[in-house]
């Protein structure tokens, strides 16, 4: 009798178990929320009607009607979506340049690039609201389409440096002598080839431009207010409306629950950095 | 037109010099091959005439332009590299066609082009395949495709068989030297392979540490090595090498022969031995040799038919007019 390896009871029975387990503790706060949304304000904070209770669309009627939820969306995908097209622009040449033409330095460039996120945000809250408002710039598309982008820009580029080392350096240097100019390189080479690495990164910054939160809310009011604002405003000071709040909150991640379960493949990838493939 | 010429060049990488200066011509329709030991600097060279590579000072004139300054493709030589390096999204249709459309050759002329080369590379069949679903063997022909479509003033070969079978690469060596025949275009082919280095040269170059060590045709090199290092890196199996009173006897410090220099009898001659290890290839078999007293191990190489086994006494006599002579610097005497 050959030798194989045997699987062990775990890998059989727990494994799955296991899986379920902690897949059905991240969806339940957002089977909830969606649960909640259905509920009138009233029956949302009721224990009895934790489950039975007459579902209703009024909180998403409400919400078209009274709170210009449209609006806030699209401020959402314009802000999100032209970030996300400026991050790449000006991330993809970057991250060619160091991960084709290092010099000395490009380790510690990458390393310092991700040390700008640690820096606290609520540190620069109150400078960066002073000198938007007298710089005009404040609750602006301008002003948001460029914070997002400064915010994602290091994680963008780090995503994309990891992609581009996987590609041979023969292949550009084939290119160069086929007589292809840099922009040619990008265009017809680096792009094709880093294709899927690509789409991953810029769906992940898609998704953090669309759920940030911490800037958005402080630096717009209503001109270029994203759904977080939206969120955020049906906090409302007179008490919590659980089921108004959870029917926008439900409304403003649905778009992106949807895009993520139809990118599954892609965000994995993103996500661990191509290490999986 | 393709004559290559390296002026005073020299490379490093950081503080450590690769290319001490370096002074290298190769003529119009030369066939010129790098050889060495592995990271003597063969690759470096051929890059840095690829324009690949920066030069850390000296010139480089192609065809009498000065060209240190030129990026590759407008250098207008072709490179073939060890990893075929095609794009791996295009048909291979697409891969030979990319220099020409690049050049902005109008698309009834580079279909033209391509169909041409496919033809004289056995290539017709394959070439709406993607390079992935290619052997090696046919993905080094589309490499050279690509490179022969642009007609380039030189072609550039690193190691370009070396991930072929021994097969293949015959096939491809001898497909290579046809195209050069046929071209009659200058090529600078790097291998550290021998029997590469001694078919297809005009030109050998010998390298060690960056340092040329001979430049002449196969024959030359192979008759008349200049030093020591030479002598022991062309040829194969490698020469052997006495030293002390063996050498004074001819006034060297050192002599060489080679394996297929020495007589090898049963009975009598000038060193006696025992055999250790028998190579039989069928057509010649080597024979090493221990305890001859003159050096570890000598190397001979008989015919086919002499039976020797593992143990037995031989004498080896080097023939007179075949010795090389060595001084102690290991300079040719
Ligand atoms: N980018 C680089 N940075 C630093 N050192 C390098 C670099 N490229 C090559 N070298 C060094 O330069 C020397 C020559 O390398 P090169 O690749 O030219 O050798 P080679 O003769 O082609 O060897 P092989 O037969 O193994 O391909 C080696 O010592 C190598 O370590
Ligand atoms: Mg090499």
């Amino acid at each position: 009798m050959a030798i194989v390896a045997k699987s062990s009871r775990f890998s059989q029975f727990g494994r799955p178990v296991l899986a379920w387990g902690v897949g059905l503790m991240f969806f339940f706060p957002i089977f909830w929320m969606v649960l909640t949304s259905f509920k009138t304000d009233a029956d949302a904070v009721k224990p009895e009607h934790l489950i039975w209770f007459t579902p209703t669309f009024e909180n998403y009627l409400n919400m078209t009607e009274n709170y210009d939820y449209w609006r806030f969306a699209k401020n959402s995908v314009i802000t999100a979506v032209l970030a996300t097209a400026f991050t790449l622009c000006v991330g993809i040449p970057c991250a060619y340049a160091m991960a084709f033409n290092p010099s000395r330095s490009t380790k510690d460039v990458l390393m310092w690039m991700l040390s700008t996120k640690m820096l606290p945000a609520a540190a620069v809250l109150y400078p960066m609201t002073f000198i938007t408002k007298s710089a005009g710039l404040f609750d602006t598309h301008f002003l948001i389409i460029l914070v997002l982008s400064l915010i994602n820009l290091p994680i963008v580029v780090w995503m994309l440096f990891t992609y581009f080392k996987e590609i041979p350096k023969d292949i550009i240097e084939a290119g160069q002598m086929d007589g292809v100019n840099t922009w040619g390189e990008i265009k017809e080479i680096l792009i094709p080839l880093a294709w899927g690495g690509i789409a991953s990164t810029a769906l992940l910054c898609f998704i953090f431009c669309w759920n940030e939160a911490y800037w958005t809310v402080r630096l717009t009011t209503t001109d270029a207010a994203t759904l977080s604002k939206l969120i955020e405003g049906n906090r409302a000071p007179e008490g919590l409306f659980f089921g108004r709040l959870s029917a926008v909150s439900a409304a403003a991640v649905g778009p992106i629950v949807v895009l993520g379960w139809f990118c599954q493949k892609q965000l994995v990838q993103g996500l661990t950095f191509g290490a999986v493939k | 037109m393709g004559r290559i010429q390296l002026k005073n060049v020299t490379k490093s990488f950081g503080d450590v010099q690769v290319i001490p200066p370096l002074d290298l011509t190769i003529e119009d329709g030369e066939f010129a091959v790098f050889v060495g030991p592995s990271g003597c600097g063969k690759s470096t060279l051929l890059r840095m005439i690829a324009g690949l590579e920066d030069l850390t000072s000296g010139e480089i004139e192609i065809d009498g332009a000065i060209a240190t300054q030129v990026p590759p493709a407008q250098r207008g030589l072709a490179m073939v590299f060890q990893s075929y390096a095609l794009y791996p999204h295009m048909s291979v249709r697409k891969n030979i066609g990319f220099p020409l459309r690049m050049a902005k050759m109008a698309q009834p002329e580079i279909d033209q082009r391509v169909e041409t080369a496919a033809k004289s590379l056995n290539l017709m069949d394959y070439l709406d395949r993607k390079p992935a679903d290619l052997s090696g063997g046919q993905r080094q022909r589309v490499a050279i495709g690509r490179a022969i479509v642009r007609e380039p003033a030189a072609f550039l070969f690193d190691e370009p068989l070396s991930n072929l079978d021994a097969a293949l690469r015959v096939g491809m060596r001898l497909e290579i030297g046809e195209l050069h025949e046929r071209l009659q275009t200058t090529m600078i082919y790097v291998t550290h392979d021998q029997v590469e280095a001694m078919t297809m040269a005009n030109k050998i170059v010998v390298l060690r540490a960056g340092v040329i060590e001979q430049v002449g045709s196969p024959l030359h090199l192979y008759h008349r090595p200049q030093n020591e290092f030479v002598a022991g890196f062309i040829g194969s199996p490698k020469m052997n090498f006495v030293t002390g009173t063996e050498a004074e006897k001819h006034g060297a410090a050192t002599i060489g022969i080679r394996p297929e220099h020495t007589v090898v009898s049963m009975s009598k001659g000038s060193w006696k031995g025992r055999v250790g290890v028998a190579e039989h290839l069928g057509s010649d078999t080597f024979i090493h040799v221990h305890d001859t007293g003159v050096a570890d191990m000598v190397t001979v190489r008989v015919s086919g038919d002499i039976a020797v086994k593992h143990g037995d006494t031989v004498y080896l006599t080097p023939q007179a007019d075949q010795i090389h002579k060595f001084d102690a610097q290991g300079l040719r005497l």
